[in-house]
């Protein structure tokens, strides 16, 4: 079968089981949209790169496959970078595949020139320059093998226009990919250090676990479940290990690090051993290394070695895949039972509950944590959450009681502005029946907005709560905290954002109170379109702070509790 | 302490600028690095020197793993083998006197003049970096007016080589 470059491009997306891409056509990548008909693949028109990549990026998240993302070549290109190094940050699975300008014109600074390959480097798992017709199917194959098998990643494509034209014989490449440095990464037998693993976990008192998003990641939920039980363990999630384990199951200790639990950041620091599953000891959850978990044993399991002893040493390290090494692991650990450790943990657990702004009166005003709150009681907590970054990030995390794996979507190790509505579209893309809720803020939205226009072209049923403080909330948090409460730069005079997406063509709400709050979420859940709800909530003063806090170069127990006694929207 | 890795690598375009760019961005400080051809067509192998109080060399060696072009790393500074490090030394020979001294401590460190001008004289110097520092030293008062180093290569020696199993 002969067939063009373009050609070649979707014939093997569909093989590799591609439904829907993401993107924008432009000179260099025209030849290859011409054919697109003929593949039965929907392409979604975004508009803005970024929100290729990022809708890539939540359609990966969202469905455990890899997602796609094309652009042109020159700015096109390098309007995806930000979504590249956000999927890179949180090991997403995508696929970007990039027009370039002829193989001849390389070098010589043509229209729309630039060297993407170069410039994303340092951001990719891999990439590619092809440069032969020939080598395009085998290269597709490999990069969907890279982006989605070990630590996955973003690999990106990209395709001179002469060999997007060119014509060769399609050879289907074969299925196992030959990769001569691979075969060294996955042969080593980790039996041994598991078994040592064993005797630690055995001799501890006071262990926690440390659940990251290696363990969704590698569909270990319900081993783990088995094993925090078999050893009364109770477990900490990271941002991206959310739903990793239950919310709802006695032994969840809520998430750790900067804006973690109490009790978490408590038990951590308590610990006896801490047992790392999939998980990279980012700066954001240790806080102070030299005196992290001051008292603890190590065991860190992750695929990847280098980041095993990568920023603490410890004291057994397991190269391996979350799941598989826990299937080893639990027949080698004692069952047991800690019910000091346990009461210990309750009462931290029991103390927190009674600072939490959401079990004090709303005082007329709407706080983040109130509404999102009331979102998780609204959707019984089966709800895929898709945030942007900021304080109501850290608040959805917080308050929305997440009992499924792969259900909430956010921006973790880059922290990037603008993810949450282009990556809402692409988990609503890739689970069309769930009920799909953006959580952002009303200077993050402003970052992608565009993209409303996308969702009302797809018809997209996605519900957008913005929430709308008048700040960039979390730099305003830091800059009341840490730079004497001076607000430089800071206040947003934002547009009518009801208006707006009604502009959109997208049926929009305003929420000032708790009970405004409640009825709009049902109003927007009961529309069978896309909607969008203008929380207008307290930006500054109680229940405009995310609590507690562990600023930047202090230990986890030192984190700032929320003040008890003032009222909501009190300063 | 100064440590030794071997990287052999796929023969690809670009794959140098990888390592370097994987260098930069993890902040690792490389004494040395040198590519070369090797046995087999289409793999290239590196020799990089880490000093270890500045650089770890496992994390080093870890990360280049990921690479996908790769194929195996292994930190040698363990194991015995060869070490050798090649210079050029170009000297200043005002007169046939100081030309004749210096042939004489060339030969003394088994070095050789590949190349006799009017007033310079090139030598090869090929031994361990200690060796070769040494020399420099003793050359350095006739005046060096140009010197490279190719930076170290090794070798384990006997039977082992760097194909089998990385861990
Ligand atoms: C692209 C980008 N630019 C800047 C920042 C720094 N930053 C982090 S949070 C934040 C404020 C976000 O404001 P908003 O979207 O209104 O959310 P809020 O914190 O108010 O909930 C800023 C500016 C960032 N994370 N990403
Ligand atoms: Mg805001």
């Amino acid at each position: 079968m002969r067939l063009t470059g373009a050609q070649i491009v979707w014939e093997m997306l569909h093989r590799e089981g591609v439904e829907v891409v993401f993107g924008i056509p432009g000179g260099a990548i025209m030849h290859t949209y011409h054919p697109l008909s003929e593949y039965g693949i929907h392409h979604v028109l975004v508009r803005h790169e970024q929100g290729a990549a990022h809708a890539a990026d939540g359609y990966a998240r969202a469905s455990g496959r890899v997602g796609v993302a094309i652009a042109t070549s020159g700015p096109g290109a390098t309007n995806l970078v930000t979504g590249i190094a956000t999927a890179m940050m949180d090991s997403s699975p995508i696929v970007c595949i990039t027009g370039q300008v002829a193989s001849s014109l390389i070098g010589t600074d043509a229209f729309q020139e630039t060297d993407i390959t170069g410039i994303t480097l340092p951001i990719t798992k891999h990439n590619y320059l092809v440069t032969d017709v020939g080598d395009l199917a085998s290269v597709i194959h490999e990069a969907f093998y890279l982006a989605s098998h070990g630590r996955p990643g973003p690999v990106l494509i990209d395709l001179p226009k002469d060999v997007q034209q060119a014509e060769t014989e399609f050879v289907p490449p074969e299925s196992e990919v030959r990769l001569p440095g691979h075969a060294y990464i996955k042969a080593v037998d980790q039996t041994e250090a598991i078994a040592r693993a064993a005797k630690l976990i055995d001799s501890s008192q006071r262990p926690v676990i440390l659940a990251g998003h290696g363990v969704s990641m590698s569909k270990a939920e319900s081993a783990l479940r088995e094993f925090a039980e078999m050893i009364d363990c109770p477990v900490t999630v990271t941002l991206l290990g959310k739903g990793g384990f239950p919310a709802s199951h006695p032994l969840y200790l809520g998430m750790m690090g900067m804006h973690g639990d109490a009790q978490a950041n408590n038990a951590i620091q308590e610990a006896d051993l801490l047992i790392a599953l999939g998980m990279r000891f980012d700066d954001r959850v240790t806080g102070d290394l030299s005196r992290y978990a001051p008292h603890a044993r190590k065991v860190h399991i992750d695929m990847d070695a280098a980041e095993l002893n990568k920023l603490i040493p410890v004291d057994v390290a397991v190269r391996a895949d979350i799941k598989q090494a826990l299937s080893t692991l639990i027949p080698l650990v004692t069952r047991r039972e800690r019910p000091q450790w346990r009461t210990e943990f309750r009462d931290w657990l029991e103390d927190s509950r009674k600072v939490d702004v959401v079990h004090r009166p709303s005082n007329g005003r709407l706080t983040v944590p109130h509404l999102i709150d009331a979102m998780s009681t609204a959707t019984g907590g089966k709800a895929i959450v898709v945030t942007d970054v900021g304080q109501h990030q850290m608040w959805a995390a917080q308050y929305y009681r997440f009992d499924h794996p792969n259900a909430f979507i956010t921006s973790g190790g880059l922290g990037t502005m603008g993810f949450g509505l282009p990556a809402a579209i692409g988990a609503q893309m890739a689970c069309p029946n769930a009920e799909v809720w953006a959580i952002v803020g009303d200077g993050g939205i402003q970052m992608t907005v565009q993209e409303l226009a996308t969702v009302v072209q797809e018809e997209l049923p996605i519900k957008i709560a913005l929430c709308d403080n008048g700040y960039l909330g979390m730099v305003r948090q830091w800059q009341e905290m840490f730079y004497d409460k001076n607000y430089e730069s800071t206040h947003l005079a934002n547009p009518d954002f009801v208006k707006l997406a009604e502009a959109y063509g997208i049926r929009a709400w305003r929420a000032k109170d708790l009970d405004g709050a409640r009825s709009a979420i049902d109003e927007a859940r009961k529309h069978s379109g896309p909607a969008l709800i203008d929380f207008q909530v307290v930006g500054e003063g109680e229940g405009g702070n995310v609590y507690p806090m562990v600023p930047s170069g202090a230990a986890l127990h030192e984190m700032i509790r929320r003040p008890h006694q003032t009222k909501v929207g009190e300063r | 302490m100064k440590r030794t890795l071997i990287a052999r690598v796929e023969d690809k375009p670009g794959v140098l600028n990888r390592v370097a760019s994987l260098f930069r961005r993890r902040a690792f400080n490389i004494e040395s690095l040198t590519v070369g051809h090797t046995e087999e067509p289409d793999v290239s192998r590196m020799t990089i020197v880490v000093d270890s109080t500045r650089t770890d060399a496992e994390k080093v060696a870890q990360n280049l793993q990921k690479l996908v072009n790769v194929i195996r790393v292994e930190d040698i500074s363990e194991l015995p083998a060869v070490t050798r490090d090649v210079a050029l030394i170009k000297v200043e020979t005002p007169d046939s006197r100081t030309r004749a001294e210096l042939m004489q401590i060339v030969d003394t460190f088994r070095a050789r003049v590949v190349d006799v001008g009017v007033e310079t004289l090139i030598v090869e110097a090929t031994g361990t970096e200690e060796k070769v520092d040494s020399l420099v030293d003793v050359l350095r008062p006739f005046g060096i007016v140009e010197m490279v180093r190719t930076g170290r290569v090794a070798m384990v020696r006997g039977k082992t080589t760097n194909k089998g199993e990385y861990k």
